[in-house]
């Protein structure tokens, strides 16, 4: 018998029961719509979190001033006054496995373009922050190391800022008032995103880090220094560089706390990585399990399709049918059962994966992985729990089963 | 009668090798838990090419086990089965399939054909089984259908046919590989009477054209058609003899009123 004859006689069979089949089906088509669209979100969040740490820059790290303990009380990071700009010269001097530095200082300020003003955070830094951080310019460009030595009022503002307070007009080259001092604007930096912590990296104002020292916050020590590594492989040496480097500027003997912390964005990359993973692997297993339940659903009307079919098979084996044939036939309507069903079932994924990233506005990334996933498992699903109805069939004692009413 | 002696002839003629069935001091227990059934004790019985022998006996005389067993559908507990020469009981289950297949055509009690499923298509499934073309299995079920009369109704399901032609086509699915015997298990036991000879007259003309049918039967009016019958009683054979004056079936019918539905 050829594939074509089984398959006719499968479909056949199939259609005898338009409703038990659908029914069936029905297990299926749910349980692999809900893993492609569930793979589809968890996907979309994996590859949303690598967009993120892309967007931190590459191969970064974050050195921040420590934290300090007043009678039992933590004043949060950046409560030292220890991190200073002589350590990021130290820092580019003498750990090799850096490639740049740059230094960090913050203040919030009010800011004011004509009748609008926003509130917004003013980082100070050096203009090779933008190569660290990777962050690009829709307008204009940096501010200069010129401005940076001769504590220049000039600055470059986020996505965020330039909604807020310009609107439709052009913010190059006009002049904002940040807590009363007047800035001109000499860029504006391309959108960010959200980072992965959660904050709006476009709700910013850059300016060289000397004109906030001196002008805004009176500060003569830094917040941060962000550091890229020559490599991602090379960012671990340069955590332990930094790290040996600042304690023995910093004169923190062994044993003693350091006041700084070094945070290798690497780490955080995988981490985040790790996490949307891990969310993507648990969302593809619970909708697993409506897959599994779908084949029992199988299984069982398989075996009372047997049952009531008894004669059938008896007839058949009678007339010349093998153990094989029986067995491959129950085993190929099982099969075609779950694949029909897988059919819907991708289609249906596919669309609900759609709707989420219409209506609920998350990302969505439908990938053929798993769409070959789902449509192997389904069939892989046939032959496991058609397996078991079609050997019973197959064993059947042609002289019972003739004899069966 | 000039057939009972051509039978006669055939059966004494048929050596060894040349019966289409020959079965030597056959067996068959059922081990029923603690009880032990003796369905068949020592059977030996030779059927030659183009014989018709109708098998009788009352229920639980052993002849239903025989049918099975020249059916292939069993094998022997001991003894032998030699079927055009081949030794059955020696075969496994996919070999036995085979022979079921392309030696042996079955017809019921209760016709036994597929339901939603068309005469044609029906007659058309033991070739699916033979591994020989679409094309040559439609060709052999037409040929088949055509000669039990069915020409008309290939495409009827088996609810839309009577008894007798439901029966007429499983004859038609039982020749449809050519097999070397038919094997009729009371055929006629679902059938009024006048239906009953109709499918006799159709054995005994396929019977003419040379096809060995074994047919068992309780009813000495069905056995007369045959050219031999064959007694079982507790498991053994008591009377083997030709038949005598045997009717032909096509006379008989004239004689008998037309049934209305």
């Amino acid at each position: 018998m050829n594939l074509t004859q089984i398959l006719r006689i499968a479909m056949r069979a199939l259609a005898r029961n338009k409703l038990r089949s659908a029914l069936t089906m029905l297990g299926i088509i749910i349980g692999v719509a809900a893993v492609i669209a569930m793979v589809s979100v968890g996907q979309g969040a994996q590859q949303q979190a690598q967009q993120q740490i892309a967007a931190m820059g590459s191969n970064v790290l974050f050195v921040g001033a420590g934290t300090v303990s007043r009678g039992g009380m933590s004043m949060g990071w950046g409560a030292t006054k220890s991190l200073v700009y002589d350590d990021v010269t130290a820092i580019l001097r003498e750990c090799p496995a850096i490639k740049a530095a740059a230094p960090g200082t913050i203040v919030t300020a009010q800011v004011v373009f004509g009748n609008d003003n926003w509130s917004t955070r003013v980082t100070g830094t050096e203009p090779q922050f933008f190569d660290i951080k990777v962050w690009t310019f829709q307008e204009g460009g940096p501010f200069t190391q010129a401005d940076v030595d001769a504590s220049n009022n000039v600055a470059v503002i986020g996505e965020t800022v330039r909604k807020n307070l310009f609107g439709a007009t052009d913010p190059l080259g006009q002049t904002i008032r940040v807590n009363n001092l007047p800035f001109k604007v000499v860029g504006v930096l391309d959108l960010k995103g959200t980072s992965p912590m959660g904050d709006d990296q476009d709700d910013t104002i850059i300016a060289p880090v000397t004109t906030v020292q001196k002008k805004m916050n009176g500060q003569t020590w830094l917040r941060w220094i962000m550091v890229s590594a020559i490599s991602r492989e090379a960012s671990y040496a340069a955590q332990q560089q930094i790290t040996g480097l600042l304690r023995d500027r910093h004169r923190i003997r062994a044993g003693q706390d350091d006041d700084f912390f070094v945070r290798n964005l690497a780490d955080f990359a995988q981490l985040a990585d790790q996490q949307s993973h891990l969310f993507t692997v648990l969302l593809a297993s619970i909708a697993s399990i409506s897959l599994v339940v779908g084949g029992i659903g199988i299984m069982n009307i398989m075996l009372v399709s047997v049952t009531e079919r008894t004669r059938e098979i008896g007839i058949r084996m009678a007339i010349g049918a093998t153990e094989g044939d029986v067995q491959q036939q129950f085993l190929i309507e099982a099969i075609v059962l779950s694949l029909i069903g897988g059919a819907i079932g991708i289609a249906l994924g596919l669309g609900a994966s759609s709707t989420i990233a219409n209506t609920l506005g998350w990302p969505v990334l439908v990938s053929t992985k798993a769409i070959v996933v789902a449509a192997v498992f389904s069939a892989a699903i046939g032959i496991f729990f058609g397996f078991y109805p079609a050997r019973k069939a197959a064993r059947l004692d042609p002289i019972e089963a003739l004899r069966y009413e | 009668m000039a057939t009972i002696t051509q039978a006669e002839i055939e059966k004494n003629r048929s050596g060894v090798g040349d019966a289409v069935i020959r079965v030597v001091d056959v067996h068959k227990y059922y081990d029923l838990g603690e009880t032990r059934v003796h369905a068949l004790r020592g059977v030996s019985v030779e059927i030659g090419r183009g014989e018709f022998v109708a098998i009788m006996g009352a229920s639980g005389s052993g002849k239903s086990t025989f049918m099975n067993l020249l059916g292939c559908l069993d094998r022997p507990t001991s003894g032998e089965y030699f079927l055009e020469g081949t030794e059955i009981s020696r075969l496994d289950k996919r070999q036995l399939a085979a022979i079921r297949n392309r030696k042996i055509g079955f017809v019921f009690q209760g016709f036994n054909l597929l339901s939603r499923t068309t005469a044609l298509e029906n007659v058309e499934l033991p070739t699916l089984y033979a591994h020989i073309t679409r094309q040559e299995g439609l060709k052999r079920a037409n040929d088949a259908l055509d000669l039990v009369g069915l020409g008309e109704r290939k495409l009827h399901y088996p609810s839309q046919l009577s008894g007798g032609q439901q029966q007429r086509v499983a004859i038609a699915r039982a020749l449809v590989n050519r097999p070397a015997i038919l094997l009729a298990d009371e055929p006629t036991g679902n059938l009024d009477s006048r239906t009953s000879v109709e499918i006799m007259d159709v054995f005994q003309r396929l019977n003419d054209q040379g096809l060995t049918i074994v047919l068992v039967t309780h009813e000495s009016d069905i056995a007369r058609f045959a050219r031999r019958t064959i007694q079982f009683r507790d498991g053994k054979i008591r009377h083997d003899d030709p038949v005598a004056e045997r009717p032909a079936a096509s006379e008989v019918l004239k004689n008998m009123p037309k049934v209305e539905d």
